[in-house]
């Protein structure tokens, strides 16, 4: 498969499931602001949120004030943000239109359609009114990107690409997740709760995360128990059967590296399988001996290394 | 528009005659009277939803939407197809062989011993003159001696003083001619809103248009190439006929590459992949000569790739169209086609030209500044409908502006006659009228000479416009070759 191909498919992927977490990071972000709390730590879970997205500068720029309102207006439909829920989907399109001959009709229809869709409803005033149903729209349109793409494409190199950019994506995304909410729930980096004693469990906050990656009910299956931040943190991470976990978006990965392996992708190949044992060997107390922060933000400059050497091994060959 | 004779593709006479309707029409235009004008106004609109969804687009230059990026828009497709009945088809399609066999020849000759310059047929300032003219191609074999592998035949339709219509030839498009995706979405489209007329009546089919693509292509390979690569060579999603280049790449099964992802290596032209380099055989590229090679012929062009003339000239790639197919498409050369055919077939032309005047003719040009109003007036080397005037649609102005440019470049133009071009029955705004159509068929040149029946028809939407190009507010229609 032509390398540009390649790229396009990957970015495809990418965006639109960054657009889905995106959703998925307003949705708690917002279910939270409607919890009881101070004003100050509304706006503490807003700059969070636009923290962990490094946009903290460009939303300044933009709109000043840090508001629900506003926070909402930059990150769904303002198109001079690239990581807003809008330019992701009109992203994942262009990507779809550069190579619809390499995706079955179906997946480019769903694709157009979803950009069709969402350049109408996005820039309507009742979006910022209201913005659940939406963001609940946002999701369904990815669902069923992501399944119409598994459910009729070629099992070749395409849909290997396709897979590798949705599960590195979400690596990415799942943990960045992670880091904002852990901080913003403990007011620093997260060693375990013994290590604070005293320190409140709120529900709510935890079960709010839970949803946020739908697995909240899965929590409950897996634990049977009440919730505390911990196993939280440990099926996010670790657990290899919970579908946006760490582990489990490394294990795809890999997986659809290894179907893909070239002359040059050897180190690549490495590093991912590196990261993939250190997720299925690792121990929850050991990742939060050395604060949860610091794990994560290693784990992103992980992630983000893996995607160089993808682009260099496979999507953008240096000239032969 | 014209006084004078009409044609009409369906209606011959005065509604309610016992032959109103012509005879291929006749089943159609009963269940055309039949269908509520409601319903008929759903499948239109249907039909627009559909070609969006599908994103069956084209790209409109110089115009940005909102976000910044280049506008998208549907051409718009009329519902009521045009009928062309099959004794009438079959015609065509011997003159067109014809025509096109006797193009390739010429352009084989251009490149090699001139015999038709030699013979006088052809003014040879005429060809040394030309800007399409590509002196790199003097000498240079190429598979099958064919240059023009895929050509769109411009035809239109006029009345004649007996009250019938004759076809002519408009103009010829040997370079890289566009419009048979929308011949191909155009019946998908019309068998998805109306299967109830395809079972009354026996349309010939045109789905196959891809197949006899990519076996033109791969006859063409080098002769090195066992297995040939195919691929479609685009300028990139931004060009206006994106859609088309992806849709046949995808319908041949072969990559659709830009410029940026070839190289040389070893005198033969790679594809960059995620496996590696892959050897590329022959490029259906739909990127214009100047684009091809930076190296060979314009510099700044980042569609091409560098050193692709060199690799094309030793024969180790086949690229179609082949380079310099534009000498003979000209409109300047249009006029010598019909002297072409009796030269090289010896054969009497079976496709008329329209009369034309060269304005670099004194004689001609004192005739044309003399009728100005009544002629259509183009520029030799202009396309897409820009750079024309069309005489009795213009203003005076406009007539004076055009007659000022004539006469400081007068081997710019060509002029001619005003027909009335044949009209058909279309939706607009109103309800149904008459509207302008051409038809371009798409022939295919490999080892033999194939097309499917029909092509695009083309409907100028504005009422008494010529003008039938999309970027001129130009519609399409499905074209049906209909034995009856």
């Amino acid at each position: 498969m032509l390398s540009r191909t390649a790229d396009h498919l990957f970015w495809m992927a990418r965006y639109m499931e960054r657009a889905e977490n995106t959703a998925r990071m307003l949705g708690v972000s917002y279910e939270m602001s409607l919890l009881p709390q101070s004003h100050d730590a509304a706006e503490q879970g807003w700059r969070g949120l636009l923290s962990i997205s490094e946009l903290t500068s460009s939303f300044a720029q933009r709109f000043g004030e840090v508001t629900a309102r506003n926070v909402m207006d930059f990150m769904i439909r303002d198109e001079s943000n690239p990581s807003s829920i809008l330019s992701c989907v009109r992203a994942a399109r262009e990507n779809a239109r550069a190579v619809r001959g390499a995706l079955t009709t179906e997946v480019w229809e769903t694709q157009n359609q979803t950009w069709l869709e969402f350049n109408k409803l996005l820039r309507a005033e009742s979006t910022l009114r209201d913005p659940g149903p939406v963001l609940e729209r946002v999701k369904t349109r990815s669902h069923l990107s992501r399944g119409v793409t598994v459910g009729t494409m070629l099992q070749d190199e395409a849909l290997h690409f396709l897979r590798i950019g949705t599960f590195l994506e979400r690596a990415d995304n799942t943990a960045r997740l992670l880091d904002v909410k852990f901080q913003a729930a403990v007011g620093g980096d997260f060693f375990g709760a013994q290590a604070k004693e005293g320190q409140e469990i709120d529900f709510y906050h935890w079960s709010a995360i839970l949803r946020s990656v739908s697995a909240f009910e899965i929590y409950r299956k897996v634990y049977r128990n009440v919730i505390v931040p911990e196993k939280v943190a440990e099926l996010l991470i670790l657990r290899p059967d919970m579908p946006r976990s760490l582990a489990a978006c490394m294990n795809d990965v890999v997986a659809n590296l290894n179907l893909v392996a070239n002359a040059q992708s050897a180190e690549t190949l490495r590093r991912a399988g590196r990261l993939r044992s250190d997720l299925q060997f690792g121990h929850i107390d050991e990742i939060l001996a050395t604060g949860l922060h610091a794990y994560l933000t290693q784990f992103l400059d992980r992630v983000g290394d893996l995607g160089v050497g993808i682009s260099r091994d496979f999507l953008v060959p240096m000239a032969a | 528009m014209s006084p004078g004779p009409r044609f009409d593709e369906m209606n011959a006479g005065m509604p309610g005659a016992p032959d109103a309707v012509r005879e291929p029409y006749r089943t159609y235009a009963r269940w055309l009277a039949d269908q509520p004008a409601d319903v008929m106004q759903q499948r239109r609109e249907e039909a627009e939803l559909i070609f969006r969804r599908v994103g069956i687009t084209f790209a409109v230059y110089g115009t940005k939407d909102e976000g910044g990026s280049g506008t998208e828009r549907l051409i718009p497709f009329d519902l009521i197809p045009r009928i062309i009945p099959a004794a009438e088809w079959r015609e065509m399609r011997r003159g067109l062989v014809q025509r096109v066999t006797a193009l390739n020849r010429f352009i084989r000759d251009v490149y090699h011993d001139q015999a038709i310059l030699k013979a006088g047929i052809v003014p040879a300032g005429q060809i040394e003159r030309n800007a399409q003219f590509r002196p790199e191609m003097a000498g240079v074999d190429i598979p099958g001696d064919v240059y023009s592998h895929v050509a769109g035949i411009d035809i239109v339709r006029a009345a004649n003083a007996d009250g019938g219509g004759t076809y002519y030839v408009l103009e010829d498009n040997l370079r890289v001619p566009s419009g048979v995706s929308y011949m191909l979405e155009n019946r998908k489209m019309s068998m998805r809103l109306f299967p109830e007329l395809f079972s009354q009546h026996r349309v010939e089919p045109v789905a196959h248009y891809p197949d006899l693509l990519l076996e033109t292509l791969r006859s063409l390979a080098p002769a090195s190439a066992n297995d040939p690569t195919v691929v479609v060579l685009t300028p990139g999603m931004y060009n206006s006929a994106y859609f088309e280049h992806a849709f046949l790449a995808q319908q041949m099964g072969v990559e659709l590459v830009e410029g940026k992802d070839l190289f040389v290596r070893d005198g033969f032209i790679f594809m960059r992949t995620t496996q590696g380099p892959r050897r590329v055989d022959v490029i259906y590229r739909r990127v214009d000569d100047d684009f091809l090679d930076p190296r060979a012929f314009r510099a700044d062009s980042t569609l091409g790739c560098a050193g692709l003339l060199d690799v094309y000239r030793a024969g180790n790639v086949t690229l179609s169209n082949a380079i310099g197919t534009g000498v003979a498409d000209d409109k300047s050369i249009y006029p010598y086609v019909p002297k072409m055919i009796e030269f090289y077939l010896g054969e009497k032309p079976i496709l008329q030209n329209v009369p034309t005047y060269l304005c670099r003719d004194p004689k001609d040009l004192q005739y044309v500044l003399d009728h100005l109003a009544e002629l259509v007036v183009k520029e030799v080397h202009g396309a897409g409908g820009y750079g024309m005037l069309v005489g009795p649609a213009a203003t005076r102005q406009e007539v004076e502006d055009f007659r000022a440019a004539l006469k400081a470049h007068p081997t710019n133009y060509i002029a001619q006659p005003t027909l009335a071009l044949s009209t058909c029955p279309t939706f607009v705004e109103s309800g149904i009228a008459p509207r302008h159509i051409d038809l371009r068929p798409f022939v295919l040149s490999g080892k033999s000479v194939q097309m499917v029946p029909g092509g695009l028809t083309r409907v100028a939407l504005k009422e008494g416009s010529l003008v039938v190009n999309s970027s001129q507010g130009g519609g399409t229609k499905d074209t049906w070759v209909l034995e009856v």
